[in-house]
């Protein structure tokens, strides 16, 4: 079970809880300019005529939650909602403006645009690039290595560059990474409609494999069936703040009344 | 943000508290706290010593980008001696024709050691300077020190620096140059322009996050840079009023020490192996504390 507020003292010490989200806010201080002004010519004008960009985007706000070890938390909310940067805070990726976090074991991230693979590297290459940038040492990916392609069933694919993969290819291998890397904690963004309907099976039942070997799993996804498959708990986020919190049936029906989706609607059931 | 990592020995059972700290030490040994850094940096020890245990990612890295910069050429690896060398025979028309062929002695032997030692320092900070901007998707989907890209920038530099070593070797004993113990000394003057080259590759490539023009001025500095370093010519043929280029330029003092260990088997002057020394750190420091600082921000800006 998850929990959104902090717990009641008890006699005897409880085991930490594998993440834990103490009043976390993430501000994005866009001093940025569009990526195609970030340029030394405009940033000298800027400053020649002493104008300052600053635009302060509130992503999360004051967002406090726990997850105990082996439990499947869903996270869902309308775009921009602040699912992916709560996530990638919890990775380590992004720093809390205020707050903290506090992660016990080794997390492993599945986040919406792949695990960073460069495609004009072959298959095998990125696996233990990407292995390696995880924190794996070259031993502990060695023997992971063959198991991860027999899962990802791309042995005759992996000393091909992987610019010559399909997006079903792709998200295969980067899902088969994810998983493998024994993770403690596993955080998935969106990426659970990878590959055909045999292996979308196949990734649920991994994920399965995952929870009942009490491993801890964060899951951002638009697709409703899914969370009510999976989590044990969902977050709901809208705008940054936490705005439902609690089981799957309930908290999906006032989100989806919320977003004036059908409950039977089919598309907003489906992972996409 | 920051990050600790503790590994313990699981404690002695009964105690429920004992129990709760050898439950997390038994299945989750990794600890990590992410909070707002303080003042810009995150805690040095534990950020240096996360950079040394992820080491063999910057090694693969650099091993892979080299691979990728030859891949499907005849060649192959054969061009980590044939670049340097086409390089060093280019230079020599250039200067031989500059000067009339008159030559001072050991000219090219000068030549090929300056322009190999030049171009591992400018290699690295070229290479460095879209480490960072080029890592995109794995900076945005892995947490590691952002550090280790633009070091393994580096480290293909001085993997393609260490063959020109064989090369220079050979043209050291057909020109008949001098030997001698003195020659050691190039050993800590290549270690300063590798600490000078790591400072300044992290320096740039931080930089080039914010600043995305770097990048097309980067070649023409780098030009200009060549130019005013004792790389075409000799320390010693530089008029008196441009003496201070030598002093000003951290490569001076580095490239002269250089030439005066290798190609005339002297000891260093001291000034120069102190001026690089202090060059070097002053580089490593100021690039190092830079990088780290504004790491965290390469999530939001790449």
């Amino acid at each position: 079970m998850s929990t959104a507020s902090a717990p009641a003292p008890a006699p005897a010490r409880a085991a930490p809880p594998a993440i834990s989200v103490e009043a976390v806010s993430i501000t994005y201080h866009s001093s940025l300019q569009a990526r195609g002004q970030q340029t030394l010519v405009g940033t000298l004008s800027r400053l020649r005529r002493r104008k300052k960009i600053v635009k302060q985007v509130k992503a999360v706000r004051e967002v406090s939650l726990e997850v105990p070890r082996g439990t499947v938390l869903g996270i869902i909310g309308a775009n921009g909602a602040g699912k992916s940067t709560l996530v990638r805070a919890m990775a380590g990726i992004l720093p809390p403006t205020s707050g903290k976090i506090e992660v016990h074991g080794r997390v492993s991230t599945l986040l919406a645009l792949g695990v960073g693979f460069d495609r004009k590297l072959t298959g095998r290459q990125n696996v233990i690039l990407g292995g390696l940038a995880a924190g794996l040492s070259r031993e502990q990916l060695e023997g992971k290595y063959a198991e991860i392609v027999e899962f990802a069933e791309l042995e005759e694919f992996m000393d091909m560059p992987m610019r010559t993969y399909s997006a079903g290819m792709y998200g295969r291998l980067a899902f088969s990474v994810a998983v493998n890397m024994e993770p403690d904690i596993l955080l998935i963004d969106e990426a659970l409609s990878v590959g055909d309907a045999h292996f979308k099976r196949k990734s649920f039942d991994k994920m399965r494999e995952l929870c009942e070997a009490a491993h801890t799993i964060v899951l951002v996804s638009h697709g409703m069936r899914a969370m009510r498959e999976l989590a044990d708990e969902v977050l709901w986020l809208d705008k940054g703040e936490m705005k439902g919190y609690g089981p799957p049936p309930k908290i999906i029906r006032e989100y989806q009344r919320f977003m004036k989706v059908e409950e039977d609607d089919a598309v907003g059931e489906e992972d996409v | 943000m920051s990050t600790e990592t503790v590994h313990k020995a699981p404690p002695p059972q009964e105690d429920p508290a004992a129990l709760a700290d050898g439950w997390a030490d038994a299945y989750t040994p990794e600890h990590h706290v992410y909070e707002p850094h303080k003042v810009g940096l995150p805690p040095l020890g534990p950020y240096l010593s996360e950079l040394w245990r992820r080491r063999e990612f910057a090694v693969e890295l650099a091993r892979t980008k080299l691979q990728a910069q030859h891949f499907g050429t005849v060649f192959g690896m054969t061009w980590l001696v044939l670049n340097p060398l086409l390089l060093a025979g280019v230079y020599f028309i250039l200067i031989d024709i500059l000067r009339s062929g008159d030559r001072p002695p050991g000219a090219f032997a000068h030549l090929l050691g300056s322009i190999f030692a030049y171009y591992l320092v400018s290699d690295a900070i070229r290479m460095s300077s879209r480490s960072v901007t080029g890592g995109g998707k794995l900076i945005l989907n892995t947490a590691f020190p952002r550090m280790l890209l633009p070091l393994s920038s580096v480290l293909v530099s001085i993997i393609r620096f260490l063959p020109t070593i064989a090369i220079l070797a050979i043209v050291h004993i057909a020109t008949g140059r001098p030997n001698g113990l003195n020659m050691l000394w190039a050993f800590p003057v290549a270690l300063e322009m590798i600490a000078f080259a790591t400072g300044a590759s992290v320096l740039v490539a931080a930089a080039q996050v914010y600043f995305r023009d770097l990048n097309n001025f980067l070649p023409y500095m780098l030009r200009v840079w060549l130019y005013v370093s004792p790389v075409l010519w000799q320390a010693s043929e530089v008029p008196h009023g441009y003496k201070w280029l030598l002093y000003v330029n951290p490569l001076g003092p580095m490239l002269t020490a250089w030439n005066e260990a290798l190609n005339q088997a002297i000891r260093p002057g001291g000034t120069w192996l102190l001026l690089g020394a202090g060059y070097a750190i002053v580089a490593l420091v100021i690039g190092g504390l830079f990088f780290i600082s504004r790491e965290r921000e390469f999530a939001v800006r790449v």
